[in-house]
C-alpha cells in the first residue's frame, strides 16, 4: 500500500533520515519505535508532505507522493494525526471536525462522517460546541484523531498518540486505534511508549538516529536485544 | 430632556454609526494580517480607489447607485488580490519589516498615480442625503445608510467565516498554518480568497464613505491611520476585539468632540490609543494564550 523507499530528509544542513525504506501492506498496522530524537516525526512529515524528502521514493498505491502538492495528499487517503495534536484551539470541536472534511470528496459524506466519529468518541459529541483548546489532554487526542477521520482515510498516521497522557488515557486511546484498525483503516504509529505499542502493531521498525536498525513482527520484537539496545544505547 | 442631554445622546448615536463603519473598515485590514500575517499599509488606499470608482461610475458614466456600488465592491476585491499576487506572495517568506515597507511602497505609488490620473481637486458624488430631525436631534441619512449597509456587510463576513468549508480554513489557518496542508487546504488559494473578501470590504467601505466625504488622492490618510490604531487596540488579528474597539475609538471621538471643536475627539482618541499600549498592548480582548 505504502512503500517508502531509500529516503532521506531533513532541516537545512541537519539531516534527520537516512535511507528509510519501509513498507505497509494494505489492512495491517505497523509500529515505528525508537527513542527521541530518532526521525520519528520527520518521517511521518514526509509521508504526509508536510517536508520534502532530499532523495529516495514514497509511492501510495502506484501514486508518487513527491510528485503529489503536499495538500493533495490527503486526496490519495493518507491522513495524519501530527505530533502534540495540533487542534485549532480556539475553534469548536465541531469546527475542528469539519476542518478534517475540507476535501471536497468528502463534504457530501460530512454527516455520515460526523456520525461515524460521534459513535466512536461518543464525548466528542457532548463537547462538539466546546473550544478545542479547553479539553483535557486526552479529549484533544480523541478530536486530532477524529479530525483525521473525518476525510475517511485509506491509512492513518499516529504520531505518538500516547504523549502527554495518563496511563489510563494511554490505554484507551490505544483500544480505540485498535478498533479503527477494526474498521479496515490501515495504521502507521510512531510510538516511545515500546511495550505498548508492540502489543496492538502487527509488525515494527526500529528507528535510530535517522535509520532503520531492525525491523520484524511485533512478537518477535517485543523481548528481543534489538529494543533493549536502541533504547539503552548499549 | 435638558439641551446638554439631546446633545449628548445625539453624539453618543453619532459614535455609534461611526463606529459600525470602523468596524468595517477594520475588519477587511484585521483579516489580511489575521489570515496571510501581513499588514496592508496601502489598505486605506484601496478605499481612496474604490471612492474614485464610485465617483466615476456615478457622475461621469451616470450609473444607477446600486450598480456603482457592486461594479465598485469587486473592483476593489480584484484590486486585493493583485495586491496579494503582485506584491505580497513572492514577499510571504521575507522578514515582515520588507512586507512592511513593499506595502507602504504601494500606498505611495498608488497616492501618486492617483494624482497624476484624477488630479488633486477634491470630488464629490453630488448627492446630498437629507438629514432626520428626530426628537430634537440631527441624524444625518449617509450615516445612517452606511452605518446599515456596514452592519449587513459584516453580518455576511460573519456568516460566511462560520457556515462554510472555505470560511472555516480561513479562521483555522489563522491559528495554524503549518498543518492547513493536511486538511487538504492549499494555503495559497485561501490568501487569494482572504485578499479578494479584505479589498471586497475596502470597497464597501469606499461605497458607503464617498457619501459623506470628497474624495481626493490623499484622502486614504484619513482613514488609514485610524483603521491600523483600532485593529492595534482590538489585538491585530482579533476579529471581536476590533470590533468592539472600533466603537470604543468612535464614541472618544464622537462624545470627545462634543465638548471642544471635532477635533478634539480624535486627540482624545489617539491619546487613549497611546495610554491604551500601556496598559493592555496585546489588545482590548486579549486571547489567553
Amino acid at each position: 500500500m505504502l512503500e517508502l523507499t531509500r529516503v532521506r530528509a531533513g532541516y537545512g544542513s541537519f539531516q534527520a533520515l537516512f535511507d528509510v525504506s519501509l513498507e505497509v501492506r494494505r489492512g495491517e498496522a505497523v509500529g515505528v519505535i525508537g527513542p527521541n530524537g530518532a526521525g520519528k516525526t520527520t518521517l511521518m512529515r514526509v509521508i504526509s508532505g508536510l517536508i520534502r524528502p532530499t532523495a529516495g521514493s514514497i509511492v501510495m498505491e502506484r501514486v508518487d507522493l513527491l510528485a503529489t502538492p503536499p495538500h493533495r495528499i490527503v486526496e490519495i487517503g493518507i491522513a495524519h494525526v501530527p505530533e502534540s495534536r495540533r487542534l485549532f484551539p480556539r475553534m469548536t470541536v465541531e469546527d475542528n471536525l469539519k476542518m478534517g472534511g475540507f476535501l471536497p470528496a468528502a463534504r457530501p459524506k460530512a454527516r455520515r462522517r460526523f456520525d461515524f466519529v460521534y459513535e466512536l468518541f461518543p464525548l466528542l459529541r457532548e463537547r462538539r460546541r466546546q473550544l478545542a483548546g479547553s479539553m483535557s489532554g486526552g479529549e484533544q487526542q480523541m478530536c486530532a484523531i477524529g479530525r483525521a477521520l473525518m476525510s475517511e482515510p485509506k491509512l492513518l498516521l499516529l504520531d505518538e498518540p500516547s504523549a502527554g497522557l495518563a496511563p489510563v488515557v494511554v490505554d484507551l486511546v490505544f483500544a480505540l486505534v485498535q478498533r479503527i484498525r477494526a474498521g479496515g483503516v490501515t495504521v502507521l504509529i510512531v510510538e516511545q511508549n515500546v511495550q505498548q505499542v508492540l502489543r496492538i502493531v502487527d509488525r515494527a521498525y526500529v528507528l535510530k538516529a535517522g535509520s532503520i536498525r531492525a525491523a520484524g513482527a511485533a512478537a518477535e520484537l517485543r523481548d528481543s536485544a534489538i529494543i533493549r539496545e536502541a533504547y539503552l544505547g548499549v | 430632556m435638558g439641551i446638554f442631554d439631546v446633545y449628548l445622546l445625539e453624539a453618543l448615536i453619532n459614535g455609534v454609526l461611526l463606529g459600525g463603519v470602523l468596524a468595517l473598515l477594520s475588519l477587511g485590514l484585521n483579516l489580511v494580517f489575521g489570515v496571510i500575517d501581513v499588514v496592508w499599509i496601502c489598505y486605506a488606499e484601496l478605499i481612496m480607489l474604490g471612492m474614485y470608482a464610485m465617483y466615476f461610475l456615478s457622475r461621469v458614466y451616470h450609473a444607477p447607485m446600486v450598480l456603482a456600488a457592486a461594479i465598485c465592491i469587486v473592483t476593489v476585491g480584484v484590486l486585493g488580490v493583485l495586491l496579494h499576487v503582485v506584491v505580497i506572495a513572492p514577499l510571504l517568506g521575507a522578514a515582515p519589516i520588507n512586507q512592511l515597507l513593499a506595502t507602504g511602497g504601494v500606498l505611495f505609488f498608488l497616492q501618486s498615480a492617483a494624482t497624476i490620473l484624477f488630479g488633486i481637486e477634491f470630488k464629490n458624488l453630488g448627492v446630498r442625503l437629507p438629514v432626520l430631525k428626530v426628537a430634537g436631534m440631527f441624524i444625518s441619512y449617509a450615516r445612517l445608510l452606511a452605518f446599515g449597509a456596514a452592519l449587513i456587510g459584516m453580518v455576511l463576513v460573519y456568516l460566511f467565516l462560520r457556515r462554510t468549508y472555505t470560511g472555516t480554513a480561513i479562521r483555522a489557518i489563522a491559528q495554524d498554518r503549518q498543518i492547513m496542508t493536511l486538511m487538504g487546504v492549499d494555503s495559497r488559494r485561501i490568501y487569494v480568497i482572504t485578499s479578494a473578501l479584505g479589498g471586497g470590504l475596502a470597497g464597501l467601505a469606499a461605497c458607503l464613505l464617498v457619501l459623506q466625504y470628497d474624495v481626493h488622492p490623499f484622502v486614504g490618510l484619513t482613514f488609514g491611520p485610524i483603521t491600523f490604531l483600532i485593529c492595534v487596540l482590538g489585538g491585530l488579528g482579533n476579529f471581536g476585539g476590533g470590533f468592539v474597539a472600533a466603537f470604543v475609538f468612535a464614541e472618544i471621538i464622537s462624545v470627545g468632540g462634543l465638548y471642544l471643536d471635532l477635533e478634539w475627539g480624535y486627540v482624545f482618541a489617539f491619546a487613549f490609543f497611546i495610554a491604551m499600549m500601556f496598559v493592555r498592548p496585546q489588545g482590548l480582548l486579549a486571547r489567553r494564550s
